[in-house]
């Protein structure tokens, strides 16, 4: 299942998909943000998956600015850490 | 006091063939909706019980009376039901619950209970939202979409118009079909302005049956929407309270070119069955069982 997280204003849609088919619970998205926007939960059945956490899910914009890239900054840090490559963000 | 359309009637329902004494182990869902509250006993996985009320102003107090209705006269009580899961909007405000889990999940596990395994596509018409998911053979849910934020599609609308037409809620869907020709649907969908026009047709000489048709598939067709945008595959079934208005329903498969299954149960059940389902996985999980 893909779990959008975020929200849509006037700016733009501020999603992060976590697709729970393909997370495997491995937690390295969790240190590596430097906002601490990821956790780990247990879902509807027992199985560990990557989430936003509650807090974070209605900044997400501000959140992950500081790693998007403008210039010449490498790949999202969550995304990159990802292997099962299920993290996915909107904008 | 005048008659009030809208109130539909809470029940309860009790297999009479059930012996309560077979030391099976017990389990229990509550799913409290916005309008609705259901609450079920399952004992090893088969429905014994359920009751179906009115959320009232206070939802533990609901979740509470849903549940005293659906052990009414079993002899049993709420001790001896090992693992209770609440789900549904108010799913934290069920006092005795062991655990929440999300409406999405149960409903789709209801819905692979009561349809059984082939059930792909599941169509959840509550009181205030609608939800279409995708579920696997085991009733796991692949993918989802919601229509929140907005009343159209949903029980409360059909509420309003009973209200507005004097014809009591069950009664819609036959009285749907007693028109002459089948008029085009309402064009706003948002109930509130789906009223305002309603009136109108009803002040231009409108029969109430057609101002029922026009709703009941301004319905269908705003469903439709949501499912043509998951994508349907068959198996199809649909849970929650519209499930037994023929008169979207049958326009929702006219639409859709598929034919709904029908349920062994009363459909309004499936997200209580679904969490009663998730009780007995956890309570053998926990080694409560």
């Amino acid at each position: 299942m893909i779990a959008n997280y975020g929200y849509k204003d006037g700016s733009g849609e501020f999603f992060i998909s976590i697709d729970t088919d393909l997370c495997n619970g491995c937690e390295n998205c969790v240190p590596a943000c430097p906002t601490g926007a990821l956790e780990i939960i247990l879902n509807d059945y027992d199985e560990k998956v990557a989430a936003v956490t509650d807090k974070q899910r209605r900044q997400l914009k501000y959140s992950c600015a500081p790693c998007k890239p403008v210039s010449d900054r490498p790949v999202l840090p969550c995304v990159a850490v990802c292997q099962p490559v299920a993290i996915r963000h909107s904008w | 006091m005048a008659q009030e359309f809208w109130r539909w009637k809470e029940y309860s329902w009790q297999d009479p063939n059930k012996s309560w004494e077979s030391g099976a182990i017990l389990t229990g869902g509550v799913d409290v909706g916005s309008v609705s509250t259901q609450a079920v006993v399952m004992s090893n996985g088969t429905l014994c019980a359920f009751s179906s009320r009115r959320t009232g102003s206070d939802s533990p107090d609901s979740a509470r009376k849903a549940m005293d209705g659906a052990l009414e006269g079993t002899g049993l009580t709420l001790d001896q039901i090992k693992y209770v899961v609440g789900t549904g909007y108010g799913r934290v405000n069920v006092p005795f619950a062991h655990r929440t889990i999300t409406e999405i999940a149960c409903h789709a596990r209801g819905a692979n209970f009561m349809y059984g395994p082939t059930v792909r596509t599941v169509l959840d018409m509550g009181g205030q939202d609608c939800k279409a998911i995708r579920c696997d053979d085991k009733g796991k849910v692949s993918a989802f979409l919601m229509n929140d934020k907005c009343a159209a599609g949903t029980g409360r609308g059909m509420e309003v118009f009973a209200d507005l037409l004097s014809v009591p809620l069950e009664q819609i869907g036959d009285l749907s079909y007693q028109v002459e020709k089948e008029p085009p649907p309402v064009s706003s969908t948002c109930v509130v302005f789906a009223k305002t026009e309603a009136v109108g047709l009803l002040r231009q000489g409108w029969p109430k049956n057609d101002v029922l048709a026009a709703y009941c598939s301004a319905m269908a067709h705003r469903v439709y929407t949501l499912l043509e945008r998951l994508g349907v595959e068959n198996d199809f079934g649909i849970t929650g309270g519209i499930a037994k208005n023929s008169g979207v329903v049958k326009r929702l498969e006219k639409e859709m070119g598929v034919t709904a299954l029908t349920a062994r149960y009363d459909p309004q059940i499936a997200g209580a069955v679904g969490a009663a389902l998730f009780a007995r996985t956890l309570a053998q999980k926990e080694g409560k069982a």
